[in-house]
């Protein structure tokens, strides 16, 4: 196994370093994405990215822009719009306008095709050493933004209430978390797909919840669960020639399912803690 | 008359036999989409309406593999995704997250299955059908099936009518006055994923979205009446269908590659324009105000 | 911790004069008069859609104000006021979401900070000891989502008195109680607040409960205020000024009634939590 490149390919180490910082990334976001209940907008984002990229792909340029455009420009369109509409409405309406867009871009671009399933899918070969570089930056940025974030959006995301009455700014920040949502699914999209970004964001977390209550401790599990879920698709990828994505939602959908039947029953156990 | 006739549809629109099949399954869809969709939009089931359209994606993903009509595969899958959904659970995020964990299984496995379609039987242009839509290239028999469901649709909705709008409104209410709330909102569901899959194969698993919560939005910002919105959704997003395929038609020969641009971006960019319109409603006339009066200064 | 004497009636903590809020087409507070004095305990009492909530975001720097005066120890309100504690009516959370009791009342201690949490024996000694005052202590590592409203609205407390505020705000707390919950709730809120000296406002549609600790009233209705002693606000006359109908104050077995009609031999609605229709009371 050791000989057939899996380690020792390029095209392969940049896998192997893209997806654990992306794996890293999810994790980290996915615990606000759960907490704020933000499943429909973790789910459209990367598929607004992909019509961006389509467009880049289009315009001739590196297809990360247009990720980053779409994604982010989508993020922030949701802010603006969910101020005087329905949530899930808005979200749906930028999702549907982005993937009108992409769809235009794909149909005008022949050469496309098997670029576009990659993007939507996720595909090991597609990760160059330039995207790499630009993946490591981005996912830096991102993961300093959470950090940075991370007590005043805990507080807004228990009780916006309270968070404005110690002055934090809940409307800004709830916007630039979008917009780091945004840029984490921009950033995730070439590795696992835009379809299956969302597996990586939503799935660990969602799991880790079903298991402990302590947040530290649900956070580093959601870590584990992540990176597992990234190497063991990677692997399954490369030996298989299958989509990445396809193993992605599998196992984040076991680590899922298998958490949330543990956690059904250990929840007597969970009463016995508060006396 | 003619002239302008002559303007607005290209040659030979009126005697392709594709289009005027597309111009009645079009009608049909966007109608009884219109009509779901203003429920879709008052339960706040946007995220499931979704979810099950990208199931049903999948659904049709198998069915070309196995060599079936992909309505059918959009239409099983997407009724069990339906149910499925309805049963995950009553509070609203804990659903939301199962529903996207298991929509994720599902689009994984439809990645599968575009695969296999790509590698297998080479037909590579087959995932962009499913994904956007295929409304000039149906089977015509599948228009007879389409026509039959929607009215099927139609009546039922009739039926449960107003025990709908009541637990969509307050589910508490309707079930102190008697109505089955768990039995009303299971068959919503249903006919919401039949009216989703009969969207996906005319605008695509990943725009049917457009058609059912669109016009629907726009439709509840113009009006509070509920016989209105419908009203409203309905004429809405059955003149975004029509005023996509007529446009899909004249860009014939367009650039950059002549074979036209596709039919469901132009339905997805009518129907946001009607909805920024209809936002925009209380605005424009103020807008159109201080634009005039400033040109009148300027003047 | 005793209030130094020289903040006593010539610096009240609250300094309200001619109020009034303009909420669209809407006068929420028509021209309100209100000075509070440090170490009293305010009930704020009133019906729905009297301005209550809207005078608790006055007072917290959140809602404009269309004319008139709001001081806050000394200086106009403003946002973030460090020197308030707010506690809400209710937080939603789900069931699952990975944070427990003590994670929830240690937002009170640093949660408007940006950065991460870092663990430190003061932040621990100082939530212990919050959690032990208000009696939380039992479920500090339970998960938040799974606790009962009274349970969550204690951490919330406590969440709010770590800020270490000098007036402390409470949205309708008791509203999802049972009335025994309400007693304790009340008598802990009260306790508390003596012992560090804080002013108190708490915001409630029945004045029963809080008879036993509260110092004076400040009854809303219809945007018009009224605040006194509770046998000097609870008369005919006075909220029926307020009310701009006919009120009848009523006692029975030491609790009040407030009924009242729009129109004489119209059913009364619904003015306070323990109001019936004209009819017949209970």
């Amino acid at each position: 196994m050791l000989n057939s490149g899996l380690f020792t390919a390029p095209f392969m180490i940049h896998a192997w370093i893209s997806a654990s910082l992306v794996a890293v990334l999810c994790a980290f976001t996915g615990f606000f994405v759960v907490l704020r209940g933000s499943a429909f907008a973790a789910h459209a984002l990367p598929k607004a990215g992909f019509a961006g990229a389509a467009g880049a792909v289009f315009l001739a340029i590196n297809p990360l822009y247009g990720l980053v455009a779409f994604a982010v420009g989508g993020a922030l369109s949701i802010g603006v719009l969910g101020k005087s509409e329905r949530h899930d409405v808005a979200t749906a309406l930028i999702l549907v306008a982005a993937l009108g867009t992409g769809n235009l871009f794909l149909s005008l671009t022949n050469k496309y095709a098997t670029g576009a399933y990659a993007m939507l899918f996720g595909q090991i070969v597609g990760v160059s050493a330039q995207q790499v570089w630009d993946t490591v930056v981005l996912g830096f940025v991102c993961l300093l933004a959470i950090a940075l974030l991370y007590r005043p959006l805990l507080l807004a995301s228990v009780s916006q209430e309270v968070a404005e009455s110690r002055g934090i700014p809940v409307r800004s920040l709830e916007m630039g978390f979008m917009v780091v949502v945004g840029l984490v699914a921009a950033v995730t999209v070439p590795v696992v797909g835009a379809l299956l970004c969302f597996s990586l964001l939503i799935g660990p977390t969602a799991a880790s919840s079903y298991l402990t209550c302590h947040p530290s401790k649900a956070i580093a599990l959601a870590l584990l669960f992540s990176l597992i879920t990234v190497w063991a698709s990677l692997i399954l990828a490369f030996f298989s020639g299958w989509p990445i994505g396809f193993f992605v939602a599998i196992i984040a959908g076991l680590f899922y399912a298998c958490s949330r039947a543990v956690g059904f029953r250990h929840s007597g156990a969970n009463r016995l803690v508060k006396r | 008359m003619s002239h302008l006739a002559g303007l607005l549809f290209a040659r030979g629109f009126f005697q392709n036999r594709e289009v005027m099949d597309a111009l009645l399954l079009g009608g049909i869809v966007a109608a009884i989409s219109g009509v779901t969709g203003i429920f879709v939009v008052i339960r706040s089931q946007s995220f499931a309406c979704h979810a099950i359209s990208d199931m049903g994606g999948a659904g049709a993903a198998g069915a070309f593999l196995a060599g079936i009509n992909t309505f059918w595969g959009f239409l099983t899958i997407g009724v069990l995704a339906a149910i499925g959904v309805e049963f995950l659970g009553d509070r609203a995020r804990e659903r939301d997250l199962a529903t996207g964990i298991i929509l994720a299984v599902a689009l994984g496995v439809e990645a599968l299955f575009l695969y296999f379609a790509a590698h297998f039987t080479g037909k590579v242009g087959a995932p962009m059908l499913i994904l956007f839509g295929s409304i000039f290239v149906i089977d015509p028999s599948t228009v007879t099936v389409v026509t039959a469901l929607s009215i099927a649709t139609a009546v039922v909705l009739g039926l449960i009518y107003r025990p709908l709008l009541l637990c969509s409104i307050d589910p508490e209410l309707a079930g102190t006055r008697g109505v089955p709330v768990r039995i009303i909102s299971l068959v919503f569901i249903i006919l919401l994923a039949v009216v989703v899959e009969e969207g996906s194969l005319i605008i695509g698993a990943l725009l049917s979205t457009a058609l059912l919560i669109g016009p629907a939005a726009a439709a509840v910002r113009l009006t509070h009446k509920m016989g209105w919105a419908m009203l409203w959704s309905v004429v809405l997003g059955m003149m975004a269908t029509w005023m996509g395929i007529v446009l899909a038609y004249d860009s014939f020969g367009w650039p950059p590659g002549g074979r036209g641009w596709p039919v469901s971006f132009f339905i997805c960019v009518v129907i946001l324009l009607f909805y920024l319109l209809a936002r925009l409603r209380f605005k424009l006339p103020r807008l159109a105000f201080t634009l005039a009066g400033r040109a009148v200064q300027d003047a | 911790m005793t209030v130094p004497s020289a903040l006593t009636k010539q610096n009240p903590v609250l300094d309200i004069r001619k109020l009034s809020v303009r909420l669209g087409d809407n006068d929420i507070l028509k021209s309100i008069n209100v000075q509070i004095q440090p170490g009293e305990f305010i009930g704020l009492i009133g019906a729905n859609g009297a301005g209550k909530s809207t005078l608790l975001k006055v007072i917290l720097g959140l809602v404009p104000v269309t004319g008139g005066s709001v001081a806050v120890l000394g200086k106009p309100a403003r946002r973030g006021n460090r020197l308030i504690g707010y506690v809400p009516q209710k937080i939603h959370l789900d069931r699952d979401i990975p944070l427990r009791g003590r994670d929830l009342a240690a937002l009170g201690f640093d949660g408007h900070r940006f950065g991460i949490p870092l663990p430190s024996r003061e932040k621990r000694r100082r939530v212990d000891e919050m959690l032990v005052a208000v009696d939380a202590a039992g479920y500090a590592d339970a998960p938040v989502g799974k606790l009962s409203g009274g349970e969550q609205q204690r951490l919330l407390i406590a969440q709010a008195l770590l800020t270490v505020p000098r007036l402390l705000l409470l949205d309708e707390p008791l509203s999802n109680l049972d009335i025994g919950s309400a007693y304790e709730v009340v008598g802990l809120v009260s306790r508390l607040a003596r012992d560090r000296g804080m002013t108190v406002i708490l915001v409630a549609h029945d004045m029963n409960p809080l008879l036993p600790v509260v110092d004076r009233v400040l009854y809303l209705a219809d945007g018009n205020a009224a605040i006194g002693q509770v046998d000097d606000i609870f008369r005919n006359d006075v909220l029926s000024g307020l009310y701009g109908y006919a009120v009848e104050v009523l006692r029975v077995n030491g609790r009040i009634l407030v009924v009242g009609g729009r129109d004489s031999g119209d059913c009364g609605h619904l003015l306070s939590a323990e109001t019936h229709c004209c009819g017949g009371i209970a």
